[in-house]
């Protein structure tokens, strides 16, 4: 039998096909659920995610606010791009505040050194329940991690936030379904099908604004679980660790206690493509502790309602 | 810096222990996208488990449970690139009752790569998915002939094979097949040419991906058509229509009817993401649009060109059904398609698949997993083409209206080898 020739999509270059992608989501989220949020870190995925936003309802202000998940160990070079970005785009921004829900109980207090990340979820939540939000943008991306190569795009969360992997809702086309009940949520991730390489030469390409310390830069480290850790006021040396200042960037960016810095004299984004693409490490792999207690870290943490 | 590259969407195929993982884990390997920390994570998984040095199947079995069990739940998805093209792999489960997300996998691919245990043959499950994979359009396919090795590289084990795989694949209308002599364990073939096989002169598994026709998500016999999505008011009182291409490319000036209204209009500006105001935007690029006269065009109407789709409230459509519960005649649903939601209902059952046969058996309901042939009726009219001319104007999905849970893929229209 003989069909039809195909016609190949050769004459488009793959960053606008991920672009017109994560757009095309954007759209179809914020056409179908009531009110969405954009998860915002100040993190290169989520700024890039925030970029794209903006360009699929230019020149209309952004029709949903963003969230900040603040863990209060924040890198303050973060803090301070996260408020200006806000500020440029005149966009509505939400904290969910981890420091809070240690003050009202709803979590026990990991103590000043302790790691805040999986504190998040709860914040999250309670966020998105305080706010009665129907959705979630966020730059998650399935090259990351196992457990996140497995979610969909849209990926629902039931009643009480959680994610089960064993019953996600089948995913066809490009027909993304929003629907859920009261009390229910959905996270949409646009930046599924793009690889941390993508992502920076999208940034490239596009200019995207980003916080310094994505770029080489001198600072005091010390060396503590195979990584390189900022001196800054939650971490400090321990008996036996040395402080050292070294050329440092990092490559992703989280809460200050559990995110390293990677040794690299890439200061420019041109240069951080090129690092990238030949890097020996994953991105979670070199710089976050928070993944490294077992092989299933993400996949536990993710069905408790975390990002 | 910039390179230009283009994207294969990749869906897998294979039954339960053909070595599907295996193949997939030995690409990303021997490609060379695994990171050193995500290789240690696979060689340490695969000695807690006593599997020996190195189980490939543990780079795309994400899940506790899936690792437990040694077997595929969901799709997986893979990110591989090579200076000719990027690769999204949707690595796919092969056991029956995750058919609902083979064809998740399977419906957004341009092509399938198929694992066969040359050993054994196409199994049952192996057909079923090639055709789903068919159904919803797949074009081409790669089939690595896996395990040579315990065959001792035989050619003519290898030629049976070969000789089935053409027959199914010809029943189901591929257009393009090519099939390889692999072992994913020893990576014969997979990257690397194989020294066995001094007898097979054809591409290795990752040669006949890049040397792939990309796109097959339309043919160009139908016109450009853009469901609109979003309205955009711009500066000064006037609007754009935002939405995705897709059938065919769209030019400033084409004249275009607005649907189910049937207004003629033109297009008087057309905006691309990347760089503004242009002058056309192919398939899959996401788009805005001036017209040149007034309309009310909103969310759920379509712009087209000639030839144009159907308007009508009522199809007959090829249904992958994934309830739990049976879909029989009466049943009430939500159904979307391209960017309208609207109530429908089953107003007849015409048969049901024998995947195994290719032929439609009288029936009265489907059970999960079953294709059958639906008839239905939607309160608002739909902007449709033939699944086979356009898979974005031609798909939709039903949605139960009380768990809002996906539990169908269909299709207008009929297979061809139905």
């Amino acid at each position: 039998m003989t069909l039809t020739p195909l016609r190949p999509q050769t004459t488009t270059d793959h960053l606008s096909l991920l672009e017109s992608h994560a757009v095309y989501i954007l759209r179809e989220v914020a056409a179908e659920c009531e009110r969405p949020v954009l998860l915002f870190s100040g993190g290169k995925d989520s700024a890039v995610l925030l970029h794209l936003a903006v360009k699929a309802f230019a020149p209309g202000r952004l029709p949903f606010p963003v969230m900040h998940v603040d863990t209060g160990q924040n890198f303050p070079e973060v803090l301070a791009f996260r408020d200006q970005t806000v500020a440029r785009l005149g966009a509505r921004l939400v904290i969910a505040s981890v420091q809070e829900a240690i003050d009202r109980g709803r979590v026990a207090d990991p103590g000043p050194h302790g790691a805040r990340n999986r504190l998040q979820t709860v914040a999250l939540l309670d966020a998105i329940v305080e706010h009665g939000f129907d959705a979630a943008f966020g730059g998650a991306r399935r090259d990351e991690d196992k457990a996140r190569a497995k979610e969909r795009i849209l990926s629902f969360r039931d009643a009480f936030g959680q994610w089960d992997p064993r019953q996600q809702r089948p995913e066809l086309w490009q027909l993304y379904q929003g629907r859920v009940n009261a009390g229910e949520h959905l996270r949409a991730f646009p930046l599924s099908d793009w690889t941390e390489l993508d992502i920076w030469q999208y940034i490239a390409r596009e200019n995207v604004a980003l916080p310094p310390i994505y770029f080489a830069h001198e600072r005091d480290v010390l060396r503590r679980d195979a990584m390189w850790l900022a001196v800054n006021e939650f971490i400090q040396p321990r008996p036996g660790e040395h402080v050292e200042r070294r050329l440092v960037r990092y490559r992703t960016v989280g809460d200050a206690t559990c995110t390293g810095a990677v040794e690299s004299d890439a200061a420019t984004v041109e240069a951080i493509v090129h690092e990238v693409a030949t890097a020996n490490v994953s991105e979670r792999g070199a710089t976050r502790a928070d993944d490294r207690f077992s092989e299933t870290a993400m996949e536990d943490r993710k069905r408790e309602g975390y990002f | 810096m910039q390179r230009t590259t283009d994207i294969l969407r990749l869906a897998t195929i294979g039954s339960v222990d053909d070595g599907k993982s295996t193949l997939i884990g030995r690409l990303l390997v021997d490609t060379r996208q695994l990171f050193d920390d995500q290789l240690d994570a696979v060689v340490n998984a695969s000695e807690r488990r006593g599997v020996g040095d190195l189980d490939l199947s543990f780079v795309t079995d994400g899940l506790r449970a899936e690792r437990e069990q040694g077997i595929t739940i969901d799709v997986a998805y893979r990110y591989a690139s090579t200076p000719q093209r990027k690769f999204i792999i949707a690595d796919c489960p092969g056991h029956v009752q995750y058919t609902r997300n083979m064809a998740t996998g399977a419906s957004t691919a341009d092509l399938a790569l198929v694992v066969v245990d040359v050993a054994h043959g196409l199994k049952e499950q192996t057909r079923r998915h090639l055709c789903i994979a068919a159904l919803l359009g797949v074009r081409g396919l790669v089939v690595a002939v896996n395990k040579m090795d315990a065959v001792h590289w035989s050619p003519a084990a290898f030629q049976s094979v070969v000789d089935e795989v053409e027959t199914v694949a010809g029943e189901l209308g591929f257009d393009a097949i090519t099939c390889v002599p692999t072992s994913a364990l020893l990576g014969d073939n997979v990257v690397d040419a194989s020294d066995h096989t001094p007898w097979y002169p054809g591409p290795t598994v990752l040669a006949a991906l890049e040397s792939s026709d990309a796109g097959a998500w339309t043919n160009s016999t139908n016109g450009p058509r853009l469901p609109i999505q979003w309205v955009l008011r711009q500066p000064g009182g006037g609007r754009t229509y935002a939405g995705m291409v897709n059938g065919d490319t769209l030019h400033e000036g084409d004249v275009v009817t607005l649907l189910p209204a049937g207004i003629e209009t033109t297009i008087t500006a057309l905006n691309t993401l990347h760089n503004g105001p242009d002058v056309q935007a192919g398939a899959g690029l996401s788009i805005d649009v001036a017209l040149a006269d007034e309309t009310d065009a909103g969310r759920g109407d379509l712009l087209a060109c000639a030839p144009l789709p159907r308007v009508t409230r009522e199809i007959t459509a090829t249904v992958c059904w994934f309830g739990e519960r049976p879909l029989t005649t009466g049943s009430r649903l939500r159904l979307k398609h391209t960017t309208r939601v609207t109530p429908a209902r089953v107003v007849g059952l015409d048969g049901v698949v024998d995947v195994a046969t290719l032929t439609v058996e009288g029936g009265d309901e489907l059970r999960t997993n079953d294709i059958g042939l639906v008839h239905l009726q939607t309160a608002d009219p739909l902007v449709v083409d033939d699944y086979r001319d356009n898979r974005v104007t031609g798909s939709f999905v039903l949605i139960d209206e009380v768990t809002n849970a996906t539990v169908a893929a269909g299709m207008v229209g009929r297979a061809a080898f139905l």
